[in-house]
């Protein structure tokens, strides 16, 4: 499970960074995309991997042993993470496109080098 | 303080947000209302800011407000000590004076223009009132969002392609914040700040370096917001590109990163974190001194005023960071005081940069570092004057040469203004130490460095610029805008006058950031509302 989880990460974050110095404005993006996937993942990692465990306590005293249960606060704020990054994302698309409607390319830069 | 009063530590960030939700609600034809309601709340928030650094400031500790009445650590707390009042009253004056300003015809190049600027003010209210680590973040998001919208206001080719590189570099950033976040509740459990100073002291030594490492990441996010080098270099051309007002209040985010590693230095690593104090202090030291060079050669070689305006911000938080890295009680007051100062000052420049470049013609603004330096650099100027039938100065240029002294004066620090005083208590405070470091030395040499070269280009712009005579009759200005250039440099003005009312309050609030217990005492006792105390 460990082992899959961190070359998930590494795999996703390796691509991630390989795409956001790619000279065009949509690899940048999905660069960014999968390098936010790692990061929710990372989080996730933080609180301590489990499997099979519930994140919320329930009614019955007998079964409030912490130890039962997955940590509820990292699932919190991948949700978060997950809606920002999103909302970004989106936003750095129309940014995209505005720039690539103004400067007729989309090199990152607004124009060319090669050509 | 009871009751009502209360409320104060949240109305900073409820206001901005109401009032931005409601103008959403109104057609983009109804201007007047629209401004009317945002300088209304731009002036409350000056109001409700002003209030709260009375009450943080007359020693009852810092006011903490329970967000939904859960006890710290496990709710969000917002925390209004003297440093957040003080950067949170810097925010709302620097605001209201760039809407006054956007008001002569910068908010008609753009839709909602209006609902952007208050958000953008929300959050960085939020950053600074904050006490939790992750709602930081989110803080971080809804400024850096409106920033988004405001960088892009106004539209135009270079604005959009300047808005493509900050916002990717800035959802990297986010993204690091994010790691560094993960790493530090993976070590501590908590995101509570307060909380986390607590169980940083008590962190095994195994597990030390991953602190430091989460610490690092964290920092690095915070950094790229201060402009620090070398991760700076999308920063000048990002304000530059921007529409004035929006540059203005761009002014204070690069502040936010300074105040959030100022805060999380003084809890984390401050002197009773045991293993873990005094963290980074000699990174911070170093890149600022870094930065600083870096922002005196950007200035030098500036050709634009905007840019000389950015490339002046870089080397204002170069000389906090460096600063912070070398910390102690005399210079971190000084140092709060020439946030204050070279905040207001960079504000101030970026809005009358507009109307004095409004008279050249030339794309190139300072034409003069263009031409050779010895031939014929004045040529053209003489002749000039030789055409004049005696001068008359024109009640525009009075205002705004008069104006650009006064902000020339400022920036590079000379005497009398509030400037000098920051530098002065600056070096004062490191040569009063009981032993200046080398790296003291060098910070010394480059804060007058830095003057120097601010004064040799400003002399240099103002020249070419306003008191040559050129062929266009000078251009309009109107009182609008005059206002608030004028509001800025008066408040710069009572800074020098009070400089000693204000110099004891940020010593107090250095010394109040030297002792992060009050503040962790003051999170983790924070009564209930309803609880009997």
């Amino acid at each position: 499970m460990e082992i899959v989880l961190a070359l998930a990460i590494g795999v996703l974050t390796a691509s991630g960074l390989w795409l956001i110095f790619r000279p065009r404005t949509f690899q940048v993006i999905l660069g960014l995309s999968l390098l936010s996937y790692a990061v929710n993942l990372f989080i996730l990692a933080a609180g301590r991997l489990r499997s099979d465990a519930p994140p919320i306590v329930g009614r019955d005293p007998a079964s409030a042993d912490p130890a039962l249960y997955a940590d509820p606060l990292p699932q919190a704020l991948v949700l978060t993470a997950i809606v920002i990054s999103f909302a970004t994302t989106a936003l750095l698309l129309v940014v995209l496109l505005a720039s690539r409607g103004l400067t007729g390319t989309d090199h990152v830069d607004g124009e060319d080098g090669e050509a | 303080m009871t009751g009502w009063t209360d409320h104060l530590t949240v109305t900073p960030i409820i206001l901005p947000l109401m009032a931005s939700a409601l103008m959403l609600a109104f057609d983009e034809r109804r201007r007047v209302l629209k401004r009317v309601l945002s300088l209304a709340t731009a002036a409350l928030l000056i109001a409700n800011a002003a209030a709260l650094l009375w009450f943080a400031g007359d020693g009852g500790g810092p006011l903490v407000y329970l967000l939904g009445n859960w006890a710290a650590p496990f709710g969000i707390v917002l925390v209004a000590d003297r440093l957040s009042a003080m950067m949170l009253l810097l925010t709302s004056v620097v605001g209201f004076t760039a809407l006054f300003y956007a008001v002569a015809r910068w908010d008609r190049s753009g839709p909602r223009f209006h609902a952007l600027f208050l958000l953008l003010l929300m959050g960085v209210n939020g950053a600074f009132l904050t006490g939790d680590i992750f709602n930081l973040f989110v803080f971080f998001e809804v400024l850096l969002a409106a920033s988004y919208g405001l960088i892009l206001h106004g539209s135009g080719t270079e604005r959009t392609s300047a808005s493509l590189h900050y916002i990717t570099i800035n959802i990297a950033a986010s993204l690091l914040f994010l790691l560094g976040v993960a790493l530090l509740y993976a070590v501590t459990g908590t995101l509570n700040m307060a909380d986390l100073a607590l169980r940083v002291a008590s962190t095994d030594a195994g597990d030390l370096a991953l602190l430091e490492a989460g610490a690092a990441i964290l920092g690095i996010a915070f950094l790229l917001k201060a402009g620090i080098w070398p991760l700076s270099f999308w920063l000048p051309r990002t304000y530059a590109a921007a529409a004035p007002p929006v540059a203005a209040v761009f002014a204070i985010m690069t502040k936010v990163g300074i105040y959030v590693i100022l805060r999380l230095s003084s809890l984390l690593f401050g002197d009773a974190s045991g293993e873990a104090a005094g963290f980074a202090n000699e990174a911070l030291l170093y890149a600022g001194l870094a930065t600083m060079i870096f922002g005196i050669i950007g200035i030098l070689s500036a050709r634009q005023l905007t840019r000389v305006a950015g490339y002046y911000v870089l080397v204002s938080s170069g000389t906090l960071l460096a600063g912070i890295g070398i910390g102690g009680e005399a210079l971190i007051a000084a140092m709060l005081f020439y946030l204050v100062s070279s905040t207001l000052a960079v504000s101030a420049l970026y809005l009358i940069i507009e109307p004095v470049e409004r008279n050249a013609d030339e794309e190139d603004m300072i034409a003069g570092i263009a031409e050779p330096v010895f031939d014929d650099e004045y040529v053209g100027a003489i002749e000039e004057v030789t055409d004049e039938q005696g001068v008359i100065i024109p009640g525009t240029i009075a205002v705004l040469g008069g104006g650009f002294i006064f902000c020339a004066l400022l920036l590079a620090g000379l005497p009398p203004l509030s400037g000098f005083i920051a530098k002065f208590a600056m070096i004062d405070a490191l040569l009063n130490s009981s032993e200046v470091e080398p790296a003291g030395w060098v910070l010394i040499g480059l804060i007058i460095l830095s003057g120097l070269a601010t004064m040799i280009i400003m002399t240099r712009a103002g020249i070419d610029l306003l008191w040559t005579p050129g062929e266009d009759a000078p251009s309009r200005l109107s009182l609008v805008e005059v206002v608030p250039i004028g509001l800025l440099l008066t408040v710069c003005l009572g800074l020098m006058l009070c400089a000693g009312p204000v110099m004891a309050y940020l010593e107090k609030t250095s010394s109040t950031l030297h002792q992060p217990a009050h503040y962790v005492a003051a999170v983790t006792d924070a009564p209930q509302a309803g609880s009997e105390k």
